[in-house]
């Protein structure tokens, strides 16, 4: 028995070895994105069309957050860094970049909230602490629990630098590391308080306007909702001919189309 | 000794060395990480201010030190006893038969991912908490408890270990002289079996402490020092997890210098366990 | 006063509750996801790819990438270690040295995987530039399933009673004769428990694998290629409430595939002990 064992050990290295020599080979063209969670799921859709439509192109894509997407670009272990932010940092200022779409940020709570709009006030007043209560602000009373990114999300960056201006985010906050942890953390808890990217909205959550303006793409576009961002992807140096491809598809019509039929602003 | 033989010697050498020299490597690695942050901000500013915020270059780790200390604490509150008793149970009054088959499926049962416990913590007992307790529900208690639950195979096995190696004679003549088996248990057995009970609570604390993805799920990750059990919290393990994707420069190494401190205080409950034993 | 008897027969209320709770929670979890879970299983989810970020198809990749992932790791980690368990059993006098290796070796078997992780992360990944990818994170598992390695290794060779050799020798055989033919033979249950137990580690290991081999939702086409395990995915399928569906179809399989590990594991202990009692 432990003989057969051993064999069967043996053989199921000699294949692995026999695949990883064959297939390792095929290290020729992987395209890596890395970076904002916003634009994760569109990345990955749009590899899906490239990859359809280029047989031998591989691509990459890991979220982690725009800061994320920023340090590895910076390093040169990606070759395009996705990071959604108002302003890139000084770190990247070398490296060439490109806006490929433009994304809201909506303000969440849980389905049953009954409120429907509030204020940029009211909104900066309950992400530094001030208001703990759903009372203040019109509703039934509840604890009122915020719920935010962490630190190196670029939505974090823009939703602090546009409503919480130079003020400090609550210490009571509690924290999700992407858009799609915050909408089930915020689906799941009533008196949750959240923001995500326009794009990730569905039935689950409910949406707030934001002095009554509705959060759509419509009204960031023609600039009434100002809760928004650009969308960069970030080159790194010495980028590769396939990469460089990958991001012209990106920008084409075709891509473009795509990005705006699924949630998000085109650039276009 | 044919050529043969010192060949394979050799190997079997460089592969040891080798192996021994990686670990040293990632050990030194570590250290040499987060030791130099820890002296140039001051171990003692850094332990015990509880600001951390990374991007105003503030790296108080002292709410994720408690955050990890109050959740294990908790895990050992709900592993020990059930995990105790479950071990006193299998051993002193169960038949063997049952013990042959409840050992082996606790064991089992021990390999679900810490993945799979954060999920059931997250739809299962989260929303239970926050409908009878109140607050998020993503909570010290939540955590405690998955996390205790997670530890018990640990300390159910290395308990039930020691009570079995106890000699037969210590059960056998303390029920000879009238006790029941209960009062053997708790004035013999226990106290013979304690260092090896207690070997296993400390690996449980071990594992405790070095969970990160089932806290990351269900204890919310808030930054603030917690006051109640309903509270969230942030523990070292998630706070490295959150966000060492991108942290750069002090950043990065101040995670490693939570990293070194839970390394350093694994070694100082391995230190604990080989104490114990050589008293022995 | 209450009786001696009495107080027993509520400490056995007490016992059997604690068996009863422990043994109900494990099997609710269990039943939970199996019930949940083996509906969604099918050939179709068992083999087409990843589709909409998880929410759709299958979890092919993630079953190639798991497998990859451990195979590779295994291979790096299972020469290294039990040949440092033969080294520090039968190579080297027992002395202070080997107390210390074996003190560390136990040390780093108990280091938080989350340290593995960024170990790996900064090392290999950002560092060496091997960027996200299936050599990155099998690296970083063999480190971490290094100390375990040699520890069970370690505690099986030394079981082997020392007559053994002792007759090897005397019959003239060599050392190393003594090893091959006779002590790695009976040590080999034990020393393959330790390294199934390390696959199966392997398997449920997210932490370590998030920042090493990456979270890509492809099939990895070589060793470079990021590729996201099951217990990676199932991870991100729970907490970004992508398809709770998905979510328990990868939990069930994942129970399956850890279940039979350690099922096989426990079945070679099982007769490693009846060969030595």
């Amino acid at each position: 028995m432990v003989s057969l064992l051993k064999r069967g050990l043996l053989i199921a290295f000699i294949i692995s070895i026999y695949l990883f020599i064959t297939r390792g080979s095929k290290t020729a063209t992987i395209i890596r994105l890395a970076g904002s969670t916003a634009f994760q799921p569109f990345a990955e859709k749009l590899a899906d069309v490239y990859m359809d439509k280029n047989e031998s192109a591989v691509i990459d894509v890991q979220g982690g957050g725009s800061a994320l997407g920023i340090m590895a670009v910076n390093q040169g272990i990606v070759d395009i860094g996705m990071a959604d932010m108002l302003q890139l940092p000084r770190v990247v200022s070398h490296l060439t970049k490109v806006v490929c779409a433009r994304d809201g940020i909506a303000v969440i709570v849980h389905k049953d909230n009954p409120i429907e709009n509030i204020s940029k006030k009211q909104l900066q007043d309950i992400f530094t602490g001030k208001i703990t209560n759903w009372q203040k602000v019109g509703v039934s009373p509840a604890p009122l629990r915020v719920i935010s990114r962490e630190d190196g999300s670029g939505t974090r960056k823009s939703f602090d630098q546009i409503v919480l201006k130079k003020n400090k985010l609550t210490i009571n906050a509690m924290y999700q590391d992407s858009n799609g942890t915050i909408r089930e953390a915020v689906k799941s808890d009533e008196n949750a308080i959240g923001y995500i990217s326009i794009g990730f909205i569905n039935s689950s959550v409910k949406t707030v306007d934001i002095d009554g303006i509705n959060a759509t793409n419509e009204n960031v576009k023609n600039g009434k909702y100002t809760l928004a961002r650009p969308i960069y992807l970030i080159l790194k140096k010495d980028i590769g001919q396939d990469a460089r491809q990958f991001i012209d598809f990106l920008l084409s019509n075709e891509a473009q189309t795509i990005i705006s039929k699924n949630g998000l602003i085109p650039v276009k | 000794m044919g050529v043969n033989e010192k060949i394979i010697e050799k190997t079997i050498y460089f592969l040891a060395f080798s192996a021994i020299f990686i670990l040293l490597l990632i050990t030194i690695f570590i250290f040499k990480e987060g030791v130099p942050f820890l002296f140039n901000y001051g171990v003692l500013k850094i332990i015990f201010r509880s600001s951390w915020s990374p991007s105003d270059q503030e790296f108080g780790i002292f709410a994720m030190i408690i955050g990890s200390i109050y959740i294990t604490l908790g895990a050992l509150i709900v592993g020990i006893p059930l995990g105790v008793a479950c071990a006193i149970y299998l051993c002193e009054f169960a038949h063997k038969r049952t013990r042959l088959i409840i050992k082996p499926t606790i064991e089992l049962l021990a390999g679900i991912p810490s993945v799979v416990y954060g999920f059931m913590g997250m739809i299962v007992l989260a929303p239970i908490i926050r409908s009878f307790l109140g607050g998020s529900g993503l909570s010290i208690l939540s955590a405690s408890l998955v996390l205790g639950i997670m530890i018990l195979p640990t300390i159910i096995s290395i308990s039930m270990d020691s009570l079995m190696a106890l000699p037969k004679t210590y059960k056998e003549g303390s029920i000879a002289l009238g006790a029941t088996t209960w009062q053997t248990v708790i004035m013999v057995l226990l106290p013979a079996a304690k260092s090896g009970i207690i070997a296993g609570i400390i690996l449980g604390l071990g594992r405790a402490i070095g969970e990160t993805m089932a806290v990351i799920m269900i204890a919310g990750n808030s930054l603030k020092i917690p006051v109640s059990v309903l509270d969230s919290t942030r523990t070292m393990t998630a706070g490295i997890a959150l966000e060492m994707g991108y942290a750069i420069g002090d950043h990065r190494m101040a995670l490693f210098a939570m990293a070194v401190i839970l390394f350093i205080f694994i070694l100082l409950l391995n230190s604990l366990v080989t104490f114990i034993f050589q008293k022995k | 006063m209450i009786n001696a008897k009495t107080s027993e027969r509520i400490a056995k209320m007490f016992l059997i509750s604690a068996i009863l709770i422990t043994l109900g929670i494990l099997g609710f979890i269990i039943l939970f996801i199996l019930i949940n879970g083996l509906p969604v299983i099918s050939a179709n989810f068992l083999f087409k790819p990843i589709e909409e970020m998880g929410k759709s198809g299958g979890i092919f990749p993630t079953i190639i990438s798991t497998i990859y992932i451990s195979m590779l790791s295994i291979f790096f980690a299972a020469p290294l270690g039990v040949a440092t368990a033969i080294y520090l059993t039968e190579y080297t006098r027992e002395n202070y040295l080997t107390k210390v290796i074996r003190f560390g070796a136990d040390c780093l078997a108990g280091i938080p995987s989350i340290i593995y992780g960024l170990f790996g992360f900064v090392f290999f990944v950002i560092y060496l530039k091997m960027s996200w990818s299936i050599l990155s994170g099998a690296l970083t598992l063999s480190i971490m399933m290094l100390p375990t390695i040699i520890r069970t290794s370690e505690e099986a060779i030394r079981a082997v009673p020392y007559s053994y050799r002792e007759a090897t020798y005397a019959l003239g055989g060599s050392k190393w004769q003594g090893i091959r033919f006779i002590v790695i033979p009976k040590a080999m249950p034990g020393i393959l428990t330790g390294i199934i137990l390390s696959i199966g580690r392997a398997v449920s290991e997210t932490a370590a694998l998030i920042f090493t081999a990456g979270m890509s939702i492809r099939t990895p086409t070589s060793i470079f290629s990021s590729g996201r395990t099951m217990a990676v995915h199932f991870y991100a399928l729970a907490r970004e409430g992508i398809s709770i569906q998905m979510a328990y179809g990868t939990a069930a399989i994942l129970i399956i595939t850890i279940l039979i590990i350690n099922i096989f594991s426990y079945y070679l202990l099982f007769r490693y002990q009846k060969k030595y009692s």
